[in-house]
């Protein structure tokens, strides 16, 4: 089966490289442009996982993270931040929301892509 | 006439209600919700210096001669002129030595004399007597008024047991013992007595006035018409001007001044009510000038009475005394009458009461309890709770007093008018005068200067006042006063060694306060005082400048609480004096009463306390009877103060030492605060810097890192993926020229060129640049501004960055195709003002007051224009360096409109590296 | 005032310059009362005039009394803090 990824951003050049990396990978790729666009379509295409980023108009990453923990329907969407915040501080805060993994901008799409299996794989 | 039956019943309901008054103040005090915390209530219990004689005297006086009843209420009114001065004084010696009276006051001054403050009681006790037997017969006679049918004449006096005064005497008695000796606590203070005083005021002031409307409105035809009648009238005309037939005689006018303005400072009961019981200072300030205006109001219809009286009972009448209540009576007006009678009784009660509570005090503390303490069964080793004691001296002392009252009616009574009488009293208190203001305001009279003085002027008071006016009424031979005694005619008692030409009021007055000062001033000068006495003066005269806590404790010796705490409780009860001496433990901050450390001022604290409830002088003997003393001499007192002084200005130093050092620790903290908030500041920018300088590397190298693991992309995308690279590469260094050169200016390391600028020109070719990209956005671009604009000072290349920042971030923002951007320039006498208005969304109200910071960029997502976030924070700095002000205009209609001001005088404004930065900046 | 600032502790000199100012105040209305109710100014009002009625001397003696409590009260009520 094809795995549904969401990818939430507000930087449109962020967001071409990543849908044609989640493309090229041969993932079902859904696109959101802030946290309210995001948290519609995660409940609406219930993705497998999303990639999402933290500083967002509308919602925060963060606060898109905690709404999706809180409902159960939603609980097996893996979500995976990305930041370009590199603060500790700032990761623990997105690990204790409920996040599934981390990452910081600017990542290594190698890196990026075998997270992303990683992530998906034992589910499978 | 009114029936006797009604006259006591209503008279006996009355004082009924007075009580009722006093028990809730006492019960409200109790419930420490004091009524008489008040200033008016405090004014009001002052105007207990308005009598009987007041009440009925003065329209007797008005009748015979004119205003000459006015002097009486002058002199209080100048007395309250300087009350803030005096008063005030009196005040705060008083509560700080919780002095109980003033006998307590002038003996305590000249060092706790038990034998000066037995003079000045004594010296009260018989000038006192006849202003409460002017009371009695004034209450006796308007009694006789209105039960008496009208033409008949006043029944001749019956038995003792049928005389009314006597009845009204024991009355009296009766009230005064309930009022001020009705409780165990002996201490000075009497909420419910100043209760019910300040209402009985209320109540003489409304009678007087309620009779004073009808004889000018009812009886008349209004003032003008009861004025006319008299001037018209010849034997009533003289009353109305100055001279009445002789001339007028200034100093009996001044001389009865002078003794009302020391009267009403010194007599018992205006020294107990204003003084005493006075619980607040700062109620002076308004008692001050309502106590006075009381003495306008309640004179105010006394000439209008009496002539109503002589007008309409033809003049002549010698009853003018009472025409408060004849004149309603006779007018058919008997609830009217009855009412004025309340109001007369109210007057007297009011003053019978405080009087005797105020003398009983003191003939029971200056004159009975020295006595006997002196005795072995009493005296200071013996045992026994004496508060029942002390309350039975003084209820006899009332009693006591009464009766001398009454006794002195019998006497003289008959012969005088009322107001004579009341200045006969007048008189006698007026001898306080010199030792007690002496004693505030000068440190040099001494005890003895004080007993002479006193001596001296009511020795002369006796022979050219007293004893004539007990002669006059027949219980002596007037043979002294005519010829002197054994034929001496130097020593007649009205013509003082042949002093002649003065009215024998004035004549006494000049006399006895002559010798009085004289001998004051003259023995205080002569003798050295004792140590006591210095150290008492200097408490009394520099009362102000120490306060009971901090001022010098003058005495020497060793104590034991376990003597003193009993001692208290003898006269004050076991329970007050354990409250008290816990309340001392506390403030010394120990936990136990027996860890209390017995020094001078624990001694000081219990003599103070036992003074409240015996008087100064005897305290002092009691206190020194269960302590031992040193004796101290007049350089031990000098030495005392002078180390009580030094303690002060060390605890100023002190004081002034710790100011300083919270101001310091003060300015510490708000430092750290800044800086603590200055490094979060800097922590914010770093973080924001970092994640604004990623975001672009992010795409370059996910974009770059697709490419190397694609080598055969289709060359349309990887066109497509180099120009984002190379887009994202300019935002890079866009962000990196931007951040550094904000660092500069707010460092102040900015380089400034400046040079004559010519704003428009300026503007003109930032809209050249910019011309390109707003054709690119099919927008219109106006220009409004003056053709002629004065030069500024500043440096044109940052003017440039600013004008060019406005309009790209216009560009940015307005409408596809539909877009305009207005520039306007205005200036006037301060500066020029520049706007740019453009067409776009505008600024939601919620993020106008951040647009200034940094890295906070309008729009979002997909439609968030190119830019750095430091464009608008960097412009607003450049304009602030050239002292303007850059804002965005709140309501400008359409569209958002950014606008900046620059003053003319920027070349004022040196571009010194210091003043460079913001202020707000890391 | 700028005797206050040169005094030690300026908070505490300021209160008592007023206060000083304020017993001035007083003891000239004291001094003025003294005199407006003595020999000679006290025949001033010996007139045969009436003022609505009221023959001008006691109607003076109550006016100018009236005065002396009006400024006395305005002068106690003035430094009330």
């Amino acid at each position: 089966m094809t795995y549904k990824i969401l990818i939430a951003d507000d930087e449109p050049n962020i967001l071409i490289s990543l849908e044609f990396l989640m493309k090229r990978e041969g993932f079902d790729v859904h696109i959101a442009r802030d946290g309210i666009e995001a948290l519609d379509a995660i409940t609406g295409q219930r993705p497998d996982l999303v990639l999402l980023d933290v500083m967002m108009p509308g919602k925060t990453g963060f606060e898109v993270c905690q709404e999706v923990r809180a409902q159960d329907a939603l609980k097996d969407v893996r979500i995976l931040m990305l930041t370009a915040k590199g603060r500790d501080t700032d990761i623990a805060k997105g690990l204790a929301l409920g996040a599934d993994a981390y990452m910081t901008k600017p990542f290594s799409t190698r890196e990026l892509v075998q997270k992303v299996r990683a992530m998906l794989e034992p589910a499978a | 006439m009114l029936s006797a039956p009604l006259l006591v019943g209503a008279s006996f309901a009355y004082l009924l209600m007075l009580f009722a008054v006093a028990w809730y103040g006492d019960r409200r005090a109790r419930q420490g919700r004091s009524i008489i915390g008040n200033a008016w209530v405090y004014a009001l219990s002052m105007a207990v210096y308005c009598t009987a004689w007041t009440y009925f005297g003065s329209v007797g006086r008005a009748s015979t001669s004119g205003v000459w009843f006015l002097p009486i209420y002058l002199g209080p009114t100048l007395a309250m002129i300087v009350a803030w001065m005096v008063v005030r004084k009196m005040i705060r010696i008083t509560r700080t030595y919780r002095l109980t009276s003033i006998a307590d006051f002038i003996a305590s001054r000249y060092g706790k004399s038990p034998t000066l403050a037995g003079m000045v009681t004594l010296i009260t006790v018989v000038g006192i007597v006849p202003y409460i037997a002017l009371q009695l017969k004034a209450v006796a006679s308007g009694y006789a008024v209105l039960t008496t049918l009208p033409g008949e004449a006043v029944a001749a006096a019956g038995p003792w047991w049928g005389d009314s005064t006597l009845y009204v005497a024991l009355t009296l008695a009766g009230f005064a013992m309930v009022f001020g000796t009705r409780h165990l606590d002996t201490t000075e203070r009497h909420e419910g007595m100043v209760a019910a005083i300040a209402f009985e005021s209320v109540v003489k002031l409304v009678a007087f006035l309620s009779v004073g409307l009808f004889v000018s409105y009812s009886m008349f035809d209004g003032l003008g018409d009861l004025f006319a009648r008299a001037l018209a009238h010849p034997e009533l005309r003289p009353l109305l001007a100055l001279e009445q037939g002789r001339p007028f005689t200034y100093e009996q006018w001044f001389a009865l001044t002078v003794l009302s303005m020391m009267s009403v400072l010194f007599l018992p009961r205006q020294f107990q009510v204003m003084v005493v019981e006075n619980v607040d200072e700062r109620h002076l300030r308004r008692a001050a000038w309502v106590f006075p205006l009381y003495l306008l109001l309640i004179n105010l219809f006394v000439l209008p009475i009496a002539l109503g009286g002589l007008l309409h009972f033809g003049p002549g009448n010698t009853d003018a005394e009472a025409f408060v209540l004849s004149l309603p009576l006779a007018n058919g007006q008997p609830a009217l009458a009855l009412f004025a009678f309340i109001g007369g009784l109210s007057a007297a009660t009011g003053m019978v009461i405080v009087e005797t509570i105020a003398v009983s005090t003191m003939v029971c503390n200056d004159l009975v309890m020295p006595l006997l303490l002196r005795t072995r069964r009493f005296g200071a080793r013996a045992g026994g709770d004496l508060t029942r004691l002390l309350l039975l001296i003084r209820r006899t002392a009332i009693v006591g007093i009464m009766f001398l009252g009454y006794a002195y009616f019998h006497i003289a009574g008959e012969a005088y008018a009322l107001v004579s009488i009341g200045l006969i009293s007048f008189a006698a208190i007026t001898q306080f005068a010199p030792a007690a203001l002496g004693g505030m305001y000068w440190k040099g009279g001494t005890r003895e200067g004080a007993m002479a003085g006193l001596a001296a002027g009511f020795a002369l008071w006796a022979w050219t006042l007293m004893l004539p006016s007990i002669a006059k009424s027949g219980w002596m031979d007037t043979g002294f006063i005519t010829h002197g005694p054994w034929g001496t005619t130097l020593l007649r008692p009205e013509q003082l060694f042949g002093l002649t030409g003065l009215d024998n009021l004035t004549h006494s007055l000049f006399w006895s306060l002559l010798a009085n000062i004289t001998a004051y001033v003259a023995i205080s000068l002569w003798r050295t005082p004792s140590a006591r006495e210095i150290s008492q003066a200097l408490l009394f005269v520099d009362v102000f400048e120490r306060t009971a806590s901090s001022g010098p404790v003058f005495w020497r010796g060793r104590a034991q609480v376990s003597d003193l705490q009993p001692l208290i409780a003898r006269f004050l009860g076991e329970a007050r004096s354990q409250s008290l001496f816990e309340a001392y433990a506390r403030d010394a901050g120990v936990a136990r009463i027996d860890q209390i450390k017995p020094d001078a001022q624990l001694v000081q604290f219990a003599e103070t306390q036992l003074a409240g409830a015996i008087g100064s002088a005897s305290a002092r003997v009691m206190v020194a009877s269960v302590v031992e003393e040193e004796a101290l001499g007049l350089d031990d007192v000098m030495r005392i103060l002078e180390e009580a002084s030094q303690l002060r200005a060390y605890s100023h130093a002190l004081e002034d030492k710790s100011r300083s050092l919270e101001r310091a620790t003060a300015e510490l903290r708000a430092a750290n605060d800044q800086l603590k908030s200055l490094d979060r500041l800097k922590d914010d920018f770093m973080s924001s810097v970092t994640h604004e300088l990623r975001t672009p590397l992010t795409s370059i190298r996910a974009l770059s890192e697709l490419m190397v693991d694609d080598p055969k992309m289709d060359g349309q995308q990887r066109q497509h993926f180099l120009g984002i690279i190379v887009s994202e590469t300019e935002r890079l260094s866009r962000l990196v020229n931007q951040v550094l050169d904000m660092a500069k200016i707010e460092s102040g390391q900015a380089e400034w060129h400046n040079s004559e600028v010519d704003l428009r020109a300026l503007i003109v070719k930032a809209l050249d640049t910019t011309r390109e990209m707003f054709r690119e956005r099919g927008a219109r671009v106006e220009l409004h501004a003056p053709e002629h604009l004065p030069a500024l000072r500043a440096d044109p290349d940052r003017l440039t960055q600013v004008m060019l920042n406005l309009l790209a971030n216009a560009g940015k923002f307005v409408p596809r195709g539909t877009g305009h951007v207005e520039v306007r320039v205005r200036s006037d006498a301060r500066g020029v003002t520049v706007d740019v208005h453009d067409n776009g969304p505008g600024v939601p109200a919620e993020e106008r007051a951040l647009v200034f910071e940094r890295f906070r960029q309008g729009g979002h997502g997909v439609n968030r224009p190119a830019g750095t976030g430091l464009g608008l924070p960097i412009s607003r700095q450049i304009i602030e360096h050239f002292g303007g002000r850059m804002w965005l205009e709140p309501d400008p209609g359409q569209g958002a409109c950014f606008s900046f001001n620059l003053p003319w005088n920027t070349q004022k404004n040196p571009p010194a590296p210091a003043e460079a930065g913001g202020g707000d900046t890391p | 005032m700028r005797t206050c600032a040169a005094a030690r502790n300026p908070l505490e000199r300021a209160p008592s310059m007023t206060a000083h100012l304020h017993h001035q105040r007083l003891a000239a209305l004291f001094a003025a009362a003294l005199l407006l109710f003595n020999f000679p100014l006290l025949a001033l009002w010996d007139r045969e005039l009436t003022v609505f009625g009221v023959p001008l001397f006691p109607a003076a003696l109550f006016f100018v009394w009236g005065v002396l409590i009006a400024l006395l009260a305005w002068s106690m009520e003035r430094t009330q803090r």
